[in-house]
């Protein structure tokens, strides 16, 4: 990844120092490409779409938190109470912007079309992933854009392996996120109808599910992760273009076919994979920054070829 | 209870429910009859909102159903044992049952239902923490049914119940079918069993492509000579 460029290694390293430098990136990439995994794999479960505008979802967050805080006109760290408020702002905006952006897109791209062939979504979702791309690029131009780096640069070093705090803030976000996605699905009743529906959707609307209802709350929670990692990722790599999106999308969703698309812990895991595979493919492959996207998306094609189902796809038979 | 007035069913061009009169009073069993694509399971869809009518009028209890969702349906006491018992497969049996009261916000009520489902259906507290997908095909007709139950529906439609079941577990079934009225809830039933079917029934339908082609008490329908020679192999 080009991008990753801005993440420093520290030239004086040991070699078992570089390793576990390329480990801590890894886990903090990962945590933001899980967040991103899941909104694949929660659309694919319940109406096995691959929404290919989901990466663009992700992008807009972005967009739309850079602009927020250049109005606020804050260009350096604000010190640390400010900072947390700030950090919570730009999570809300995030998220809202996201989980709009991705609610809508299914009412007026996905839903008209529930019926149609399955071929028709799919081109839907490329023509919605255009033209989030198109107006974005149209609002904030062509080129990079960089964050302000409102986070102080303090961290931990243990030997040479530095651990920002940065970094330790991404994971917490993420992981935060994550196991309140899992406790929602398990235990609250919108879950258990996102669950019975990713199941079998007339079984469940004979239990009184309102199929549609259920349906755009998961395109909402599913953007609004996106949301949130799109704020990380503006912490962490600090520059805004309006094509990121697709890369990235197409990374996360490597990550959720790797841990098993349709399956949200499959998606966690295929995140953390794939986050630390391009950490120590850009180290240890010669020329690895250019490598990094070409491992993955071979990954990609080996899995599709002989794990389909991915490292934790499902395997119980529907019927008996 | 249930009037289902002229009702014409399609899919794409075909024609598959033509003028479709069946009437369901409270209290009673119907029985559905029907060879293999009659139109029996397109009946429960329709019911049920899956499919909708052409023409013709669904009432419940004197309430226009045929023009609500699905869920609205539920809502207003009816359930559905679906045909191939269409239980969650990777759902635990508990939470299936749970699935089944989904529009049932009393918890104390839910808790108590499932204890009273597990005391008409023991096999399933054995298995309350098992995937539904690893269950037997009986065991999951009897989750299938209780979770149902679970809706407390004043109205039970089942569709093809004994299908691919042994005949010690049909006989449980027609049983359960029976205990089930005995507590007040009203039941029309879809079979292919016309023999079993009929022995717990009230009264019959006949369905043969599509329309009803006879209607009759379930006693004089097991006497009757077309049943005899289509149903009943006699």
């Amino acid at each position: 990844m080009l991008t990753l460029a801005t993440v420093m290694i520290p030239a004086s390293a040991s070699p078992v120092g570089i390793f576990f430098q390329q480990l801590e990136i890894g886990i903090t990439l990962g945590a933001m490409y899980a967040l991103v995994a899941l909104g694949y794999t929660l659309v694919y479960g319940i109406i096995e779409l691959i929404n290919f505008a989901h990466g663009d979802i992700f992008m807009w967050s972005t967009v739309v938190t850079l602009a927020v805080i250049q109005a606020m006109g804050i260009t350096a760290s604000p010190g640390p109470v400010k900072l947390i408020g700030l950090l919570i702002l730009l999570l809300a905006i995030g998220m809202l912007v996201s989980a709009t952006l991705n609610y809508t897109i299914e009412r007026f791209f996905y839903k008209p079309l529930r019926k149609a062939p399955r071929l028709a979504p799919l081109i839907a979702a490329i023509g919605a992933s255009f033209i989030l791309e198109t107006i974005a690029q149209l609002w904030r131009g062509s080129s990079f854009v960089a964050f302000p780096s409102i986070f102080p640069s303090v961290g931990i070093t243990f030997g040479s392996v530095r651990v920002n705090l940065l970094d330790v803030v991404i994971v917490i976000v993420a992981v935060v996120l994550m196991y309140g996605l899992e406790r929602f699905i398990r235990l609250t009743r919108m879950g258990k109808a996102m669950r019975a529906t990713a199941q079998d959707p007339e079984a469940a609307a004979l239990m009184g599910v309102n199929i549609n209802r259920t349906i755009s709350m998961t395109f909402i929670i599913g953007g609004a992760l996106a949301g949130a990692a799109g704020v990380l990722y503006n912490l962490y790599i600090a520059q805004v273009w309006f094509f990121t999106g697709f890369q990235l999308g197409l990374i996360a969703f490597t990550a959720a076919v790797l841990g098993g698309i349709g399956n949200i812990y499959g998606a966690v895991l295929g995140g953390f994979v794939i986050g630390l595979i391009e950490a120590l493919t850009i180290q240890y492959v010669p020329g690895g920054f250019a490598w990094a996207d070409a491992v993955v998306f071979a990954i990609l094609v080996l899995i599709l070829v002989f794990k389909p189902s991915g490292l934790l796809g499902q395997q119980i038979p529907n019927k008996v | 209870m249930l009037e289902i007035h002229d009702v014409d069913t399609y899919y794409g061009p075909n024609h598959v429910l033509r003028d479709l009169n069946i009437e369901v009073n409270q209290g009673e069993i119907v029985t559905l009859l029907g060879a293999n694509a009659a139109g029996k399971t397109t009946t429960m869809k329709t019911i049920f909102g899956i499919v909708k009518p052409r023409n013709g009028t669904l009432t419940f209890k004197g309430e226009r159903i045929d023009t609500m969702g699905t869920d609205q349906i539920i809502a207003h006491g009816l359930a559905l044992v679906p045909e191939a018992r269409r239980v969650f497969p990777r759902m635990t049996v508990f939470e299936n049952l749970e699935m089944g009261a989904f529009l049932n916000n009393d918890r104390s009520v839910i808790d108590q239902d499932i204890e009273r489902m597990y005391a008409l259906f023991p096999r399933l507290k054995e298995r309350a923490k098992q995937v539904a997908g690893t269950l037997s095909g009986g065991e999951q007709q009897m989750l299938a049914m209780g979770r149902a139950l679970m809706a407390r529906p004043q109205l039970l439609c089942m569709d093809e119940p004994s299908m691919g079941l042994s005949p010690i577990l049909v006989q449980t079934v027609f049983d359960t079918i029976q205990e089930i009225r005995k507590q007040g809830v009203t039941v029309f039933l879809v079979e292919q069993n016309a023999f079993m079917a009929l022995n717990i029934a009230d009264r019959g339908y006949v369905l043969q492509q599509g329309q009803i082609v006879l209607t009759d008490t379930a006693k004089n329908l097991l006497d009757n000579d077309l049943v005899r020679r289509a149903y009943l192999g006699g």
